[in-house]
This record gives structure tokens, C-alpha cells and sequence, in this order.
């Protein structure tokens, strides 16, 4: 019945994503007031409570294990925990493009509430949101529908992929999809300003929030993943240029990118097309992260639902999305203006360089993940390109770019002002060659980069204090005092996470050792040794738990599991963490030794100052969030001031 | 029963390396593809082969090869692919020319903005 039931809703949610589409864009043809743009709203709304009421449903299959409905089965078990039934719902393809189109709505009923002031733009963008709907509810409907039934229904479940079941993982498709999916509220505000022949001030000031609010969710989203990629994955990266990665860090390095540009474009009318074709290729670029994650065109470490002929479908929505936006961008770019000239030294210019080197390393990333499709389509011997080539091609463009960042702050606008910038900036410069200096005796023999990367690491976090020195006092309401202060919170979380980088890029080599008890290791000065091994089961597997003691620190216990319904084994690492960084260790099968004594496979690691990754991902966010803030005490400033 | 299932019974003999040749090890695991997994290192993978390539690895290291000589070993068995880090050469020269193209497209359209003539009627 549940089945039945969702099935019905998403359908009618198609259905009310078509009525928004035509009643808002009729709504729009009449000047904005019209009835039918009133209807249009109904319509959105229509969506919202449909597709929320059939996520409702798919996590009530999941709490009741109703194992007749093909994707329930296929993601759960009835001896997972409940909080891990719920988190399936969206742990698999189906669930999470059921997630991805209940968030379309969202923002489709957001943008008839918040959206753009003028209300024929307004009824506009809601039309073009409720296009992209369509688009996925479409999708949704005939080819991946998660309340498909299995018959015969199975006994059992398949459980969800065990080293899914973790609660920083039960965060992250949720923020990742609001990151992914709000971008779609910028694209349908830059098409739909095309449409209307609206300035690029007024598209610029339309779209700064959504764009805003997206990045900071998007934010979020990678750094829970790439957290959680550190502690679960087992073997401490938390980077790895993977396909998957890349799919979601090209649209946060155009979101970033796009955020500074709206600011020049609304404050001084620079960069008017730029910044409406980065709002439009922003969102397209997410859809290209949904095909490359869900098609398996790309093999990755984190891709975890493939199926190719799904591949077509999102590869078709990507190019309907594609060609409306950039069609009409192609059509009516001339009306948006074009801005004034700038001093090569003044904050348009920065905000300039900025977007080049954040646009050039999407583009890399770009490049670099699709190259070796694009040489094995045309039949090449096949190449890999990894980790190594972004590290040569993608990061020098981002050291260079927080050379610039703590700079851009003093600029004024179209004026040269790089002297008196400077000469405010002094006492950052003064820390520069000590922290250089710190850093080569620190981590002597660390990789140019890393100490490059570290020291420019120190100069943002000394120039974003300085610029909250400085503008903190000198803001006159509290709208802009929130913006400086999250300027300056994003901007020094930019440098933790540069220092932190840099670290990790410089740490001691990995210790692997079999051990049996008793026996130790030495790592970064500790001396680790194996006390114990003993069994600790959980609910839905079976384990192995070592304590290992740290000399000067707190034992670790990583563990070696066991899921038997999913059949896999998987590593819980044992983490210690201080100041100083994490001394991270796993444990791998144990072997018998030639006299008969068990040994274990242990893998130990020193992540020197990892915290710092987590702390400038937290301001950067944080950052974002009080930035989102200021943009909407602005607003409603103008909303009491407008007649 | 566990136990048995949690134990693997294959005994590997270990070569045992200087910590500096180690590094070395490490250092060439960190680019070389474990090519039964899905674009994971062979330092970081669990698989079977990645711990047969380690191996191979640590035994071309302590026969005293050089760190091109050993890569040359590895795609002489393995294909070109076996290598994460692409070699400059003809087939990938879009590849690492990427970075230049794009910051030289980019900085003519922004030197373009930056040159515009200001207009008289303001906005």
C-alpha cells in the first residue's frame, strides 16, 4: 500500500511541476500579478507536500523493512539499527534522487516566497525551476522509481553498504544534495533574468543569496565527506582527487567563484555575463557530478549505485538543462549590461583574478577527470590521470589564489589601491618569513609546496584578522557587520586549511607491521603497542576490537568488522587525537606466525594537525552562513524601504 | 568459526626495507594505480593485488633499482594506466596544457573587462 502510495505521489508531484511551469510562465507573460502566477504558486506548493509526503513514505518502508519494494531491499536489513534504516532511505540511487527532487521543490517553493523582487521575474524563475523539476520528478517516474516492488518479495534484506552506516554519512547526501540542488534556484534566477531582459545588477542581486546559501550547504557537505573519508575509509586520506570527489568540487569551486563575482557585479555592474554564465554552468556542472556518480562512466572508490542506462537519462537532462540555459544566454547576454573599466590593483580586479584561478582549477578538474574517458572513446591506449597530476596542475592555481585573498579586502573599487593595501597589510607581511622560517624547521624536509602552502597559510589567517580589525568597527549596520565577519571567518578558514594541508602533505611515512600482543611499534616518537585483542559485536556484525596503548596518550581501540548480511569486512580506525595531529591506526586480518602465535596486521599513521582541516572547513562555513545572514537583513531592509 | 573467517591462512614472506629506502616505497605506492580496484593507490588498497604489487615494489627496491627504473618494470607489466601521475607526451599533452589555456582564455576576458571605457550616463 505504501508502494502504491508513493508511487501515486511522485507522479502527482510531476504533474503539479508541469502546472508550475506553464500557469508561473503565463503568470510571467502577464507582468507577474496575474491569477495564474497565483496558481503557479499552488502548483509549487502542490510539489513540495506531494514529494515530501512520498519521502515520508519511503522512510516508513525502511522503519517497517518492507522488503516487497526492490530498493528497500536492497538497502536494508531488519537488524540495522533504526537510525540507520531511516539514513538508507537516502543512502542508495533511487532514494537520493527521491531526496534530490524533493529539494528541487523545496527551493521551487522558496523562490515563489523569497524570490526575486519584480514580480514578472519572479513568476519567471519559478517556471524555470519548475522545468528542472520536471526534469527529475520525470526521471524519477520512468526510470527510477524507488517504490518499484520485488516480487517475490525477499526475506531479507541486502543491508546498506556497511561502511555507509556512519553518522557523518548520514549527513552528508543530505547537505551535498541542498549544495547541489540550490544551485538550481541560481540557474533558474539567471535564466529567468535573461527571459525578462534584466540588468546584471539586478540578476547579480536576484541570485546572491541562493547561490550563497548553496555553497555554504555544499561546503559542508564535501568537508563531512571528507571527513569521513579520513576516519572510515581506513587509511587516512581525505583527499583523493577521485572522480566522485571532483564531481562535486567542480561545482563548489564555480559556486565559490560565483559567490565573488556576484558582489562585483551587484556593487559596480563588473563582470555582468560572467557572472550569469557561472550561475548557469554552476548548476549544470551538479547534474554533471549526478552522471558521472550514478552512470559509473567513471570508476570511483565512493560509487556505490551504477547503473548505465541511468546514465542516458541524467546525461539527456543535462543536455535540456544545458542547451535552455546557455540558449538563452547566447540570446540575451547583450542585455545585461556591461560594466566600467578598473585600476589593475583595485577589488574588481582581485575578485577578477580570483574567479580566473578558481574557474581555471574547475576546469582542470574538468579535464583531468574526463580525460581518460574521452582518450579510451577515441580508442587511445588508456591513461590514468590521479592524484598526481591535480597535485601538479590544480593546486599550484589555488596557492597562488590565497597569495591574493588576504589582499582583496583593503582594495577599493575601480581605483588602484594596492600601496595603501599593502601598507595596512604590513604586520601580516612581517609574519610571513617567521612563518616560513617555522615551518621549514618544523617539518624539515617538507615538500616545497607544503611549506609555500603553509606560509600562505599563516598570511590569510594574519590578513582576515586584520580585515576584521578593520572593517568590524568601521560597518555601520548590523547587516554588514555580519557580512565583514564572515568575510574574515571564511577567509581565515581558508588559511587552517591551508596549514593544515600542508601537514598532511608533509607527514612521517605509514608504519605497517604485523604484531602479535605485547609487541610494538614506533611512530612521529610514540611508541605503540598491541595489549589486547577481544571480541565486540555489534547489532548487525561481528568484530574484532585491539587496544593499542600510546606511550604519553590514550589508548586506541580500531576494529575489524564483520557485516554478515552484507558479507564485507570493514575497518574502524582507532584515532588519537591532540594537538599536535591524530595518530591513526588499523587493524587488518589476523595470521598465524610460523610457531603458532596470531599476529595482526596493524597500519599506523601520524596526521600532524589535522584538526586545522576541520576547523577552516567549520569558519568557512560558519563564515558562509553569517554572509547568508547579512544578505537577508539587507533584503529585508529594501523590501521596508520599497514602497 | 569467527575466527577462521576473520583469519587469513596464507603466510608472506616480508621484505624488509631501510626506513629511507621504505619512504622511497612508499613514495612510488602513493602513484601507482592497484589495478584491480577503483582508482585507489596501491599504498591505500586492502585488495590482494595491491599487496602483491607492494611487494614487487619493495623487492625492485631492495635489488637496488632506481625509482624510473621501477616504473618501468610496473608498466612494462602492467600498461601505461598502472601510473596515476600521466607522462607528458603527445596523447596527454591537452592534458597537462589545460591549466595555460584556461588561465590565458580567462585573464584575455578579464583584461578585457578590466580595459572597458567607463560610460558617460553612469549606472
Amino acid at each position: 500500500m505504501i508502494a502504491e502510495l508513493g508511487r501515486f505521489l511522485i507522479a502527482l508531484a510531476l504533474v503539479a511541476s508541469l502546472a508550475q511551469m506553464v500557469l508561473s510562465w503565463i503568470g510571467a507573460q502577464q507582468g507577474g500579478r496575474s491569477p495564474y502566477a497565483l496558481a503557479g504558486r499552488t502548483a509549487s506548493l502542490a510539489a513540495l507536500v506531494t514529494s515530501a509526503a512520498a519521502f515520508a513514505l519511503l522512510i516508513a518502508a525502511f522503519i517497517q523493512s518492507d522488503f516487497s519494494i526492490a530498493y528497500v531491499a536492497g538497502h536494508s536489513h531488519v537488524d540495522k539499527p533504526l537510525f540507520y534504516k531511516v539514513t538508507a532511505a537516502w543512502g542508495g540511487h533511487e532514494g537520493s534522487m527521491l531526496l534530490w527532487c524533493l529539494i528541487l521543490a523545496l527551493f521551487g517553493y522558496a523562490i515563489t516566497r523569497a524570490g526575486p523582487a519584480e514580480p514578472a521575474f519572479r513568476a519567471r524563475a519559478v517556471s524555470l525551476q519548475a522545468l528542472l523539476q520536471s526534469l527529475f520528478f520525470g526521471f524519477l517516474v520512468f526510470a527510477s522509481n524507488p517504490f518499484d516492488r520485488l516480487d517475490p518479495a525477499p526475506l531479507q534484506g541486502r543491508d546498506l553498504n556497511p561502511i555507509l552506516q556512519d553518522p557523518a554519512l548520514a549527513f552528508h547526501p543530505p547537505l551535498l544534495y541542498l549544495g547541489y540542488v540550490g544551485l538550481s534556484a541560481a540557474f533558474a534566477i539567471a535564466a529567468a533574468g535573461l527571459i525578462q531582459k534584466a540588468s546584471g545588477r539586478e540578476v547579480a542581486r536576484a541570485l546572491r543569496p541562493w547561490a550563497l546559501g548553496a555553497w555554504t550547504s555544499l561546503t559542508a557537505g564535501i568537508s563531512l565527506g571528507a571527513w569521513w573519508a579520513y576516519y572510515e575509509l581506513g587509511w587516512g586520506g581525505w583527499w583523493f582527487w577521485d572522480p566522485v570527489e571532483n564531481a562535486s568540487f567542480m561545482p563548489w569551486l564555480l559556486g565559490a567563484a560565483l559567490v565573488h563575482s556576484a558582489i562585483a557585479t551587484e556593487k559596480r555592474g563588473a563582470f555582468p555575463g560572467w557572472t550569469v554564465f557561472l550561475a548557469l554552468l554552476a548548476y549544470v556542472l551538479s547534474i554533471l557530478g549526478a552522471f558521472l556518480v550514478r552512470s559509473g562512466v567513471i570508476t570511483s572508490v565512493h560509487a556505490f549505485a551504477l547503473d548505465p542506462e541511468r546514465g542516458v537519462w541524467i546525461l539527456a537532462m543535462l543536455g535540456v538543462s544545458a542547451v535552455a540555459g546557455f540558449g538563452v544566454f547566447a540570446l540575451r547576454a547583450g542585455h545585461l549590461g556591461e560594466g566600467e573599466g578598473f585600476e589593475p590593483t583595485s577589488r574588481e580586479a582581485f575578485i577578477g583574478a580570483n574567479n580566473l584561478l578558481l574557474a581555471a582549477t574547475a576546469g582542470v578538474v574538468f579535464v583531468g577527470t574526463l580525460y581518460p574517458l574521452f582518450v579510451e572513446m577515441l580508442g587511445g591506449a588508456p591513461v590514468s590521470v590521479g592524484p598526481p597530476y591535480f597535485d601538479a596542475a590544480a593546486t599550484p592555481l589555488l596557492v597562488v589564489m590565497l597569495l591574493l585573498v588576504p589582499v582583496a579586502p583593503f582594495l577599493p573599487w575601480a581605483n588602484g589601491g594596492a600601496r595603501p593595501a599593502l601598507r595596512q597589510l604590513r604586520a601580516a607581511f612581517l609574519l610571513l618569513p617567521v612563518a616560513i622560517a617555522g615551518i621549514v624547521l618544523v617539518w624539515f624536509g617538507a615538500p616545497l609546496l607544503a611549506v609555500i602552502g603553509g606560509a600562505l597559510g599563516v598570511w590569510a589567517m594574519a590578513g582576515a584578522v586584520m580585515d576584521a580589525v578593520r572593517a568590524l568597527p568601521a560597518a555601520q549596520s548590523r547587516a554588514l557587520k555580519f557580512a565583514a565577519a564572515g568575510r574574515a571567518m571564511a577567509h581565515a578558514g581558508l588559511g587552517f586549511i591551508a596549514l593544515g594541508a600542508a601537514a598532511d602533505a608533509s607527514r612521517p611515512p605509514d608504519v605497517n607491521s604485523a604484531l602479535g600482543r605485547g609487541e610494538s611499534i614506533e611512530i612521529a616518537g610514540r611508541t605503540l603497542t598491541l595489549s589486547d585483542v577481544r571480541r565486540a559485536d555489534g547489532p548487525n556484525y561481528l568484530a574484532d576490537r585491539a587496544t593499542i596503548t600510546v606511550s604519553g596518550g590514550r589508548a586506541v581501540s580500531p576494529e575489524r568488522r564483520y557485516y554478515w548480511a552484507a558479507d564485507q569486512h570493514t575497518r574502524e580506525v582507532g584515532l588519537g587525537s591532540s594537538i599536535a595531529g591524530d595518530i591513526y591506526v588499523s587493524i587488518g586480518e589476523a595470521r598465524p606466525r610460523d610457531d603458532g602465535s596470531v599476529v595482526y596486521e596493524v597500519r599506523a599513521a601520524f596526521h600532524p594537525l589535522v584538526w586545522m582541516l576541520g576547523l577552516g572547513a567549520s569558519l568557512i562555513v560558519v563564515g558562509g552562513l553569517l554572509a547568508l545572514t547579512a544578505q537577508i537583513l539587507i533584503r529585508r531592509v529594501r523590501q521596508a524601504v520599497a514602497p | 568459526m569467527i575466527a577462521a573467517v576473520l583469519m587469513a591462512l596464507t603466510l608472506q614472506a616480508a621484505v624488509e626495507l631501510a626506513p629511507a629506502d621504505e619512504a622511497r616505497a612508499q613514495g612510488i605506492m602513493r602513484e601507482v594505480r592497484c589495478m584491480v580496484c577503483a582508482g585507489e593507490s596501491v599504498l591505500d588498497s586492502s585488495a590482494p593485488m595491491a599487496g602483491d604489487m607492494r611487494r614487487f615494489i619493495r623487492e625492485e627496491i631492495a635489488a637496488g633499482r632506481d625509482d624510473a627504473e621501477v616504473r618501468t618494470a610496473l608498466v612494462s607489466r602492467f600498461g601505461h594506466e598502472v601510473l596515476m601521475r600521466p607522462p607528458v607526451e603527445t596523447r596527454t599533452l591537452p592534458l597537462w596544457l589545460a591549466p595555460v589555456i584556461f588561465l590565458l582564455l580567462g585573464g584575455a576576458l578579464l583584461s578585457g573587462a578590466m580595459r572597458r571605457k567607463p560610460r558617460k550616463d553612469g549606472l
